[in-house]
């Protein structure tokens, strides 16, 4: 069968992923660009003898290399040499739209334009002469309404007919203008002849670039005779337009474009105020726009893990039947490693991976409502002040958010960000927002060390804390690791529309089955690990008899390999107030935050901490005493994420370097901040 | 002497329409702002300035949200 690749580029907001899920359907593959965290979407479909393979490129108002999506994209098109580049153009506003296909016509580009939301201008009274359109511009145009499954046939044909064409010859191309091109022309001639780059690219192609002064592709050239003469072609077009010369050119761009538009585009209509514009009178409203904001977030929120609660406790009880009917394979009382290991480790783990799946299909599928819709884009910028001055985008607020239910979750909520700073910057903050099962261990300590007044207070308080430190975390980072200006904030606001069940449906799966695949493995593996850190070497059986069954769990524990570690850090943790009971528990507690409270009941040998948890808190005010108890909670609170964070934090920065940064830079500061509280706090007591 | 009427888009109040002349927010941002339809001689409706709130213009059919910073850099008549 032959074979076709489709590259589709298009502008953010133009319908393209609707028209991607138009053409491929399920058959999506959702990675990434090999060495950056932009997402790649690949899809295939069959048609008329082809297999026609597609990449959804990043959505991109042009082919320039302002930021990293754009570059993702030109390097596509340009390096992979795609049969056929579909540009996705919103025909409700073409001029804009066709810039980008004015830079496609520029690389030569076998080029297919789909004019999608066609019902749309149509209703907006446009009225377009395709055939002039399409004969002027030199590329197959096809109206298409994406979101209603519109124009499919219509655009496979085209697809196909290109690609049966080869590479174009254009006759037309953008005309920059007498002196402009002069000056391309000197420096077209000069990087044919001494830079090597002419092999890859082509001259005139690059001639532009260097005259726009184009960072990517300026960088990469090695003569400096090239670069001689650029600078004067600049400093000439400057003294005679007075501007720079990537203005005049975008200029004559937009002129190539309205040239081509006026005669096939008829306006029929007046311009009314649109729904659009009276929605954004309200939700943008300056007293409105802040409580619309946080009331929509408070439902997300509420969706995510409330709604998210019962099927995971479902899920739950799926599980323990399912360690409860493998139980039952052995006879009662007896201890057998294989079944260890299905019950604790394979179901533990594989359960502690699915469980979170509703969490996560639902907080996406809110986001997939939210960006479908049109309001992400308002919601970023509601925010946008006040993130900022934490060196963060608007819309780092959701994910941060979202960490209050759990770290997972929001770290691949983090997808939102386009700014590949901002978001690893807010990756590395997450595990620092309190997340739902940390509150377990709250439940323990602060009944057990505050009185009834304080309590409330106390749990506000390590919340506050860990807000604070996350902001001073954002801060300081943006300053040191993840330097470099915050990209200024340009973004479109889009018409609202109401988001479809389909679109919103794929954006779900891709995002559960990523999680179920990648994460979920790394997840499984390293709960195994701790399975058996927990579990071994395993005393010998001489030394059991006698003792309760809570005394011989303790027993082991104190015995397996997290144990030894527990007794080797107690010098370590001493300056803390903790002591190897403490410190147990706390290596435990990578495994799930929530873990703490049931290995800290094995250590003390009480048993099943649902009905006991009184004696567990009992115990904990005969051996420590509240500074501990408080100095307890902080460091849960900073120290160590979970070992699914961590997985997670590889698995969306593509590198184990990050991850372990980030482990092991909270655990260094959880371990600083509790130890100046607990000695700052021991002197004053006395 | 057009230049010297411009004034930066950020002190044009909300309903005005005006005309783009020049923009100064260096290299990278003169091509984005570009290739979001901002050249000169386009006409720009500033559609809400308040304070504190969204800077929000409308280009060629498109509505927009700028940063402060950046409306100010934008010298429109």
């Amino acid at each position: 069968m032959k074979k076709i690749t489709v590259a589709m580029a298009g502008n953010p907001n133009s319908g393209k992923t609707s028209i991607f899920n138009m053409l491929t359907g399920a058959h999506q593959h959702v990675g990434n660009y090999p060495g950056v965290t932009v997402e790649k979407k690949e899809g295939r479909c069959k048609y008329k003898g082809y297999e026609i393979t597609v990449v959804d490129l990043p959505g991109t108002y042009s082919l320039s290399a302002y930021s990293i999506e754009e570059l993702v994209a030109r390097n596509f098109i340009i390096d992979e040499k795609p049969d056929v580049v579909v540009d996705i153009v919103d025909s409700s506003n073409i001029e804009r739209n066709l810039y980008l296909a004015s830079q496609l016509i520029e690389v030569d580009a076998p080029l297919v334009l789909a004019f999608n939301m066609s019902d749309i201008a149509r209703r907006r009274g446009l009225v377009f002469d395709i055939e002039q359109l399409s004969r002027l511009l030199e590329a197959a145009i096809v109206p298409t309404v994406g979101n209603k499954g519109k124009g499919k046939t219509e655009l496979l044909d085209a697809i196909v007919a290109t690609a049966e064409q080869g590479r174009p010859k254009r006759a037309h191309k953008v005309n920059y203008g007498q002196e402009i091109e002069e000056e391309l022309g000197k420096i077209e001639t000069v990087v044919a002849d001494k830079e090597n780059l002419s092999q890859r690219y082509n001259p005139r192609w690059l001639a532009i670039k260097l005259l726009e002064t184009d960072g990517d592709i300026t960088s990469k050239v090695q003569s400096k005779e090239v670069l001689d003469t650029v600078g004067a072609s600049a400093d000439h077009i400057k003294s005679i337009f007075g501007d720079e010369p990537e203005i005049i050119m975008a200029d004559r761009r937009y002129g190539f474009i309205s040239g081509a538009c006026q005669e096939t585009i008829k306006s029929t209509v007046e311009l009314r105020h649109s729904t659009s514009d009276t929605i954004d009178a309200i939700v943008t409203n300056r007293l409105l726009g802040l409580p619309i904001f946080l009331i929509l977030m408070y439902l997300v929120f509420q969706l995510t893990f409330s709604a998210g609660a019962y099927p995971m406790g479902w899920l739950e009880r799926f599980f323990g039947w399912a360690a409860h009917t493998i139980t039952g394979l052995w006879p009662a009382g007896s201890e057998n490693w294989l079944k260890s290991l299905l019950t604790d480790g394979v179901i533990g783990g594989v359960g502690g991976v699915i469980v979170f799946l509703p969490n996560i299909l639902l907080l996406f599928l809110a986001i997939a409502i939210l960006e479908d819709s049109g309001y992400m884009a308002r919601a970023a910028f509601i925010m946008d002040n006040t993130m900022h001055k934490i060196g963060l985008h608007g819309k780092s607020f959701i994910p941060m958010l979202i960490g209050f239910g759990c770290s997972l979750p929001a770290i691949m909520g983090t997808r939102i960000l386009e700014n590949r700073r901002n978001r690893l910057t807010t990756i590395m903050v997450i595990p620092l927002m309190s997340c739902g099962a940390r509150l377990t261990i709250y439940a323990l300590i602060i009944p057990a060390f505050f009185g009834e007044n304080w309590r409330g207070p106390m749990l506000w308080l390590i919340y506050l804390i860990g807000i604070v430190l996350a902001v001073t975390c954002a801060k300081v980072l943006r300053v040191t690791v993840f330097r470099g200006e915050t990209t200024p904030f340009v973004m479109e606001l889009p018409p609202y529309r109401v988001p479809t069940l389909k679109s919103v449906c794929i954006h779900m799966w891709q995002r559960g089955w990523m999680y179920l695949r990648k994460a979920g493995t790394i997840i499984l593996a390293l709960s195994i690990l701790l399975w058996a850190a927990m579990r071994y070497p395993r005393p010998g059986a001489d030394g059991l008899p006698g003792l309760n069954p809570e005394q011989a769990r303790q027993k082991q524990l104190e015995h397996s390999v997290i144990g030894r570690i527990g007794r080797v850090i107690e010098p370590a943790l001493k300056p803390l107030g903790f002591d190897w009971k403490i410190g147990t528990a706390l290596i435990g507690a990578t495994a799930a935050k929530e873990v703490f409270v049931s290995q800290l009941a094995i250590v003390y040998a009480v048993g099943s901490t649902d009905e006991q948890s009184q004696s567990l808190r009992e115990k904990l005010q005969d051996n420590y005493t509240p500074l501990t108890g408080f100095c307890i909670m902080l460091f849960c609170l900073i120290s160590t994420p979970c070992v699914a964070t961590v997985a997670m934090t590889r698995q969306e920065t593509h590198s184990w370097l990050w991850a372990l940064f980030q482990f092991g830079s909270l655990t260094a500061l959880a371990y600083i901040i509790t130890l100046v509280v607990y000695q700052v706090g021991s002197a004053l007591v006395g | 002497m057009q230049e010297k009427q411009s004034k930066p888009l950020s002190t044009v109040k909300a309903g005005e329409t005006v005309k783009l002349v020049s923009i100064n927010a260096g290299q990278g941002l003169n091509s984005r702002l570009a290739s979001m339809g901002l050249v000169p001689n386009v006409e720009i409706t500033v559609v809400n300035n308040d304070h504190p709130g969204p800077f929000v213009i409308s280009v060629r059919d498109s509505k927009m949200m700028l940063g402060r910073g950046i409306a100010h850099k934008i010298m429109v008549v």
